[in-house]
């Protein structure tokens, strides 16, 4: 079996267009949360968002290139070209090597909309034109960057709700461990407009906490009102160690375990069994014991149920041990099918940069949720290890654990 | 669109619109140009032609009209046929 290791990363989130400004925003606790005007017009109950505005590629790719990419390719597009830089693999690597790509996405909204409007009015499908389909399809993140980048190596995308990140960086980590692949671009992609989000708010799911938009999302907290929807793209390049150490590359991080389950109840009510089963498997995946994790990235989304049955799961497995929580869903917001990646990156650069980033508005616990170690506030902390949850509709669960490299600074 | 548009009007339009929504090179653009090999216009590239076309000039390109159409001045000749027939 091999080591899976982490070489690279890059995001582009809601805090921060790169590592750099996501690391500055991490440590200063700064909220990506805004107000959209449009969703109240369009008669949403909350028009709280996360928001960053969409690469310019224009100059950047070829127009064939660009106008199958729907916004999170775009997104991912951006996130994957820091990734490659921070791993120094070039085109010519990427040419010379089969290389691959694993990506978490689970929606595209906005192109099946606009393709069906035209459909509509022109009632000629001759008059959608050729960029929509690569957009409308949810593989529309590894199918671009597959061709962008001339990747010949596994290429699809995984499709586990709001666990699609994490998921995908978990078989990722299986094919290299397995001997299957040497290096996998894994991420998570997530679109931001009101067309994908607009049956989600119907759910009454959404924080409506309006008047403050960077206090509305506050997981854990008493008085947590529903999640913020958000997005934006990360991306992190698995590698089998010896890869890493032939390439001389500098490795962030080592994938230790990957814990999977389905809860097998209802459809969207989160439980307290799959979660803690996901963290166990990860922790007996990783050869490790629950006292060698310091800090947990909870999935937390600043639901009632969610962060009641998380804390749950968490207490049962870490009870004891208690390392340091927090969601940085309460600066991101629900980054959706992108947060179990961009998670991670949050974590590792945490973990290389000895501090862990606040679950801000955490101002009261519950009882539950009272039980658990919860950073409130920027903590200079020594990682040398994390569990990063995510957990999807359907009841998928994920858990990763990232043990520490001490070998750079990020 | 009116059938008194003249012919240089015409291809200085489908010039503008090659340069602009397609992203083809200005000095690539000659009457000799191969569609395909010279301005590197392929089959999805038809199908956005199809929507310029309908979008500027108001009629419907048909897709077994187009086999012939090798040149950049077939292509011309092609559309100003189509807007000014006699």
């Amino acid at each position: 079996m091999n080591r899976v290791v982490i070489t690279g990363m890059g995001i582009y989130s809601v805090i921060g267009k790169n590592l750099d400004e996501v690391k500055d925003s991490l440590y200063l606790g700064k909220s990506g949360i805004i107000l959209d005007p449009l969703r109240k017009e369009m008669g949403f109950r909350s028009s709280l968002t996360g928001m960053v505005e969409r690469p310019v590629l224009k100059g950047v790719l070829d127009r064939r290139m660009r106008i199958g990419m729907a916004a999170q390719a775009e997104y991912a597009y951006i996130a994957t070209l820091e990734a490659l830089k921070i791993a120094r693999i070039d085109q010519g690597y990427l040419d010379d090597h089969e290389v691959g790509i694993l990506y978490g996405n689970d929606s595209s909204a906005v192109p099946v909309v606009e393709s069906v409007d035209i459909l509509r009015t022109k009632k000629d499908t001759m008059m959608i034109g050729s960029g929509y389909i690569f957009q409308a399809m949810n593989s529309t993140v590894s199918m671009n960057l597959s061709v962008i980048f001339r990747l010949r190596g596994i290429n699809f995308t995984i499709a586990g709700a709001c666990a699609s990140g994490s998921h995908a960086i978990g078989m990722g980590y299986l094919m290299i461990k397995q001997g299957l692949q040497d290096i996998i671009i894994c991420g998570g992609a997530q679109e931001i407009n009101p067309e994908s989000t607009a049956s989600f708010d119907a759910l009454n799911a959404f924080s409506t906490h309006e008047s403050e938009p960077t206090k509305a999302s506050r997981p854990f907290d008493r008085n947590r009102d529903g999640l913020v929807p958000s997005g934006g793209a990360g991306t992190v390049i698995l590698e089998s160690y010896s890869s890493a150490v032939n390439r001389g590359a500098t490795i962030l991080g080592e994938v230790m375990g990957y814990g999977f389950s389905s809860n097998g109840e209802h459809i969207s009510l989160p439980n307290v069994e799959g979660p803690r089963r996901a963290m166990q498997k990860a922790l007996k995946d990783s050869g490790m014991v629950a006292s060698e994790i310091d800090y947990i990235n909870a999935h937390a989304t600043s639901t009632q149920a969610g962060d009641l049955n998380e804390a749950h799961a968490i207490d049962d497995v870490f009870g004891r041990t208690k390392p340091l929580v927090s969601s940085t869903k309460s600066m991101t917001g629900h980054e959706m099918w992108m947060g179990g990646a961009s998670e991670v990156i949050y974590s590792t650069l945490m973990m290389k940069n000895s501090f862990v980033a606040p679950n801000i508005n955490f101002d009261n616990p519950d009882e539950i949720t009272g039980r658990l170690n919860i950073a409130s506030s920027t903590t200079p902390y020594e990682i040398n290890a994390f569990l990063s949850n995510s957990f999807g509709f359907g009841g998928t669960n994920s858990a990763l654990i990232i043990r520490n490299f001490p070998n750079r600074v990020l | 669109m009116t059938i008194l548009m003249q012919n240089e009007e015409i291809i200085n339009k489908i010039n503008q619109l090659l340069i602009e929504e397609i992203e083809i090179n200005k000095e690539q653009i000659r009457h000799e140009a191969d569609l395909k090999k010279d301005l590197g216009i392929d089959s999805l590239d038809f199908v956005d032609l199809f929507v310029i076309i309908e979008n500027n000039f108001g009629f419907k390109m048909k897709a077994e009209e187009m086999i012939e159409v090798k040149t950049l001045q077939d292509f011309y000749s092609y559309i100003i046929q189509r807007i000014n027939p006699n």
